[in-house]
């Protein structure tokens, strides 16, 4: 086991022996954790194996059943509810925590507003807001009103309001989630940049890339389990997620089926135009996998919800299996075959408060009986079905959703989508946020069901999943689709070229 | 047809984490327990306050009074669970009584068995009208539900006080009003006929909320519109019936005030949605929508009863605090109901 000895310094931060339960469920067993001053230290794991609740006992937020924290060497109890900013302790959430309605600078000093004389001193706030926006490389407006940015600004006014906070400890779950590439490359420059003054920082991702090109060190956690810590230039990604699963991975993607070229022709989209989209058009084959690739932002998802009639289009048509669907008719389109898998399952797929058999039946309930009565035993005859075919694993089938680890809500969702049984499937952002093993299931998933024939298009802003899944990627850049790949065409430096706008397509 | 053969995929190795059996009583969600205990400690308080409260007599007595606001806060299960509110159903009963009452009056049919079953059906289209206009308002107008329905709150009520001119609307057919009465005074089986159209109404809502599709998309609806929209709910559709079964339960509630009294005036019904709101919540419905409970409703109803009638028995508070009384009520309740949230 490697201790801080070895490198010399003190950490800053520590965990010792570190054990928790909820509700007599240990999901923490006897962690160890340094973190050194001037660190970039990696926490992974899959879904489920404890690096939120280690994450959320490390800044305060729950105390652990048993161990201690050391901070600077001395046992500490840290302060509750985000108090532990204080002692320079910052975290950033998953979920984001600005408030719409207020600009941006009121949300970097929210709850520690700077006064003179008992009033706001704006100009000074606005001031050091804009030093810490600057310092972070962003041209986001220190007066724009929240509900005005993207998510990918939003993610930016968190980490400066971090900055702001002169912490000492940074703790990042998932920053990257929502970010493009070049975004992540400018916060991951900062984050170097503010590593070398000697700040520290935990870096919680399922993305082993930039875990790889970001990180000092790397610790793995399994089952709750610690189960290794050690330099990352000592790992590559293969070991890392070897680590994590503790098995041999497989092949990540199935082997690629193209179809064939006569085959049926079931979804055509020409000219879609919406408030950003503009003159999208393509088509899909009966057991093809599609990929739409492009940056957060370039009108991906307005594009589809248009085609699943989720959002009305001001001209352009989509045709299902040769029958016309009319603007803004998503239940016709549902009936059509087609199916739009969101995203945003937190706030747009599940209903985290219900039990997992309404969740599932939301779409199709008119198959669980007659005349609009719900048949209990019907649901449950399907609720028994998707969780053995998407391997759902919950303690007990009556668990709300909300409780349910992000892997399985994500095959919770899937499942959903499958019960209106489509022959067109849009998956937006497969694997958002879950860990690798269920990662793979999921791609499994897909590859079996475009070779049962359905069509599937993947939308993703993780370029090796387009890249291992689909046989046909169309790019899109500010509301247009100005590429589309084939065969080996379909690599990270052609998507790339496309999506930042040094490549177009002929004509 | 599922294909489970191509698609059954399971990764092993990874030991499923300890199952540990939960505690019947941690099953228990003390939300849905709450009004029924609160019920059962309201009638042991008030026996030791009069000998003559728990009587088999009083009781029946206390049921059949609070049919209206039970029967009309079964209506609301539906409009809050959906997410959404109405403020105007106080005001809606008086109009939809006076409408029922003049259209009576009116002698447009000589029969009086004829003409009551006609003021019957003509009640109900009234009241669905009402639902409808409060659903269409919030919807179609995107009005927040309450200002939408305080707005129709005014307009019930300014209609009523213009239809009976600041006075009385009396039913003036003797004939009719002794074909009617019984309707509120009789009883079938034993039981006043108000009791089992509380009873009817509640099994009904009970079976239309928690066994029908309808009744899972008013519950989808009130937990995520998002949610219920991406599902493919056509989501103001489930809004505005809901609305529409309001206005019905209303309805409903008008056919047994009616043959109460045989009149209506400018004051009745005022209060009664702060009552059928309190009953609601008190039931245990979440305000924010997404979990209805409509016999927690009814049990909500009866109590806020047995609150007015033990002041009614007992000497040390003035009936004339009624109102202040249900107000505390509905502040109470939230307070429980958040607290009991935390807790599960």
């Amino acid at each position: 086991m490697e201790t801080s000895a070895e490198s010399g310094r003190a950490p800053v931060l520590a965990a010792r022996r570190i054990s928790k339960s909820f509700n007599g469920v240990q999901v923490l067993f006897s962690v160890n954790f340094d973190l050194l001053p001037g660190e970039i230290h990696a926490l992974v794991g899959e879904n489920g194996a404890g690096k939120s609740t280690f994450v959320k006992i490390m800044s305060g937020f729950e105390q652990p059943s048993s161990g201690e924290i050391l901070l600077d060497g001395k046992p500490v109890r840290l302060p509750a509810n985000g108090q532990a900013e204080h002692l320079g302790i910052v975290i950033i959430h998953q979920e984001f925590n600005l408030a719409e309605h207020l600009t941006v600078t009121e949300s970097l000093f929210l709850g520690r507003e700077i006064t003179r004389f008992g009033v706001l001193d704006r100009k000074r706030m606005r001031a050091e807001t804009r030093r810490a926006l600057d310092l972070l490389g962003s041209k986001i407006d220190e007066n724009a009103m929240i509900s005005s940015l993207p998510v990918a600004d939003r993610q930016m006014v968190e980490i400066a309001k971090a900055i702001s906070k002169d912490a000492r400890v940074i703790f990042m779950d998932e920053p990257t989630a929502v970010l493009s590439k070049e975004e992540s490359g400018v916060l991951f420059e900062q984050v170097r940049k503010l590593r070398d003054t000697g700040t520290s920082f935990v870096f919680v991702s399922h993305k082993l890339d930039e875990v790889l090109e970001l990180t000092d060190r790397v610790t793995v956690l399994r089952d709750g389990q610690w189960v290794k810590t050690a330099p990352t230039s000592m790992l590559d990604g293969e070991s890392i997620a070897q680590l994590m699963v503790g098995r041999e991975l497989s092949s990540l993607y199935p082997a690629k089926r193209e179809p064939d070229v006569d085959e049926e022709i079931v979804l055509v989209a020409r000219g879609i135009t919406t408030g950003f989209v503009r003159d999208a058009s393509f088509e899909v084959r009966k057991g093809e996998i599609i990929g739409f690739s492009g940056l957060i932002g370039s009108g991906r998802t307005e594009l589809m919800e248009a085609v699943a009639g989720l959002r009305p289009r001001h001209s352009g048509e989509v045709t299902i299996k040769g029958v016309a669907m009319s603007s803004g008719d998503a239940h016709a389109a549902n009936r059509a075959g087609l199916a739009y898998m969101t995203k945003d399952r937190k706030s747009k797929g599940l209903l985290l408060g219900s039990r997992m058999a309404v969740n599932l039946t939301l779409q199709s309930l008119d198959q669980h009986g007659k005349l609009g009565y719900l048949s209990p035993k019907s649901e449950a005859n399907a609720l028994a079905r998707a969780m053995r075919r998407f391997d759902i694993r919950v303690r007990d089938g009556r668990v709300v959703a909300g409780r349910m680890s992000g892997g399985n809500q994500q095959k919770l969702m899937l499942a959903k989508v499958m019960e209106t049984e489509p022959e067109i499937i849009i998956i937006d952002e497969p694997t958002r946020g879950i860990d690798v093993g269920t990662k793979q299931q999921i791609y499994h998933f897909i590859s079996a069901l475009a070779r049962a024939g359905k069509s599937i298009v993947v939308v993703s802003s993780e370029l090796q999943e387009v890249i291992g899944l689909c046989t046909r990627v169309a790019v899109m850049r500010e509301g247009r689709i100005v590429g589309w790949l084939e065969g080996e065409e379909i690599n990270e430096q052609e998507i790339m070229r496309y999506s930042a706008g040094l490549k177009k397509m002929a004509g | 047809m599922h294909r489970e053969d191509v698609l059954d995929m399971s990764v092993d190795g990874k030991g499923q984490a300890a199952e540990k059996p939960r505690s019947f009583l941690k099953e228990i969600d003390l939300r849905a327990v709450a009004p029924f205990f609160a019920l059962a400690l309201l009638l042991i308080v008030g026996a030791f306050t009069n000998p003559n409260f728990i009587g088999i007599d009083n009781l029946a007595n206390v049921a059949t009074r609070s049919a209206f606001v039970a029967i009309i806060a079964v209506g609301a299960t539906f409009v809050i669970s959906s997410g959404d509110l109405d403020l105007s159903v106080g005001s809606m009963l008086a109009f939809v009584a006076s409408l029922m009452i003049l259209f009576m009056n009116s002698g447009a049919i000589a029969d009086p068995h004829l003409m009551l079953a006609a003021a019957v059906v003509f009640a109900i289209f009234a009241g669905a009208a009402c639902g409808l206009l409060n659903g269409l308002v919030t919807t179609l107008g995107r009005i927040e539900p309450f200002i939408a329905t305080l707005g129709t709150m005014g307009i019930y009520r300014g209609l009523t006080t213009w239809l009976s001119q600041g006075g009385a609307i009396t039913l003036r057919s003797s004939e009719i009003q002794n074909i009617y009465r019984p309707v509120y005074f009789g009883s079938i089986l034993g039981l006043p006929i108000p009791i089992v159209c509380i009873l009817v109404v509640t099994l009904i809502a009970a079976f239309v909320l928690y066994r029908t599709r309808y009744g899972r998309h008013v519950v989808a609806v009130g937990s995520n519109r998002d949610v219920a929209r991406y599902s493919g709910i056509a989501v103001d559709r489930v809004r505005t019936i809901a609305f529409i079964i309001q206005g019905l339960c209303v309805a409903i509630a008008v056919l047994l005030y009616v043959p109460r009294l045989g009149s209506t005036s400018a004051t009745t019904g005022i209060l009664w949605e702060l009552q059928a709101i309190t009953a609601v919540v008190v039931g245990g419905t979440a305000l924010k929508g997404g979990a209805g409970r409509v016999w927690g409703t009814i049990c909500g109803a009866f109590i806020l009863e047995l609150v007015g009638n033990i002041m009614l028995l007992s000497n040390f508070i003035s009936e004339y605090l009624i109102g202040t009384i249900q107000g505390s009520i509905i502040i109470i309740a939230m307070l429980v109901q958040r607290s009991l949230t935390r807790k599960s």
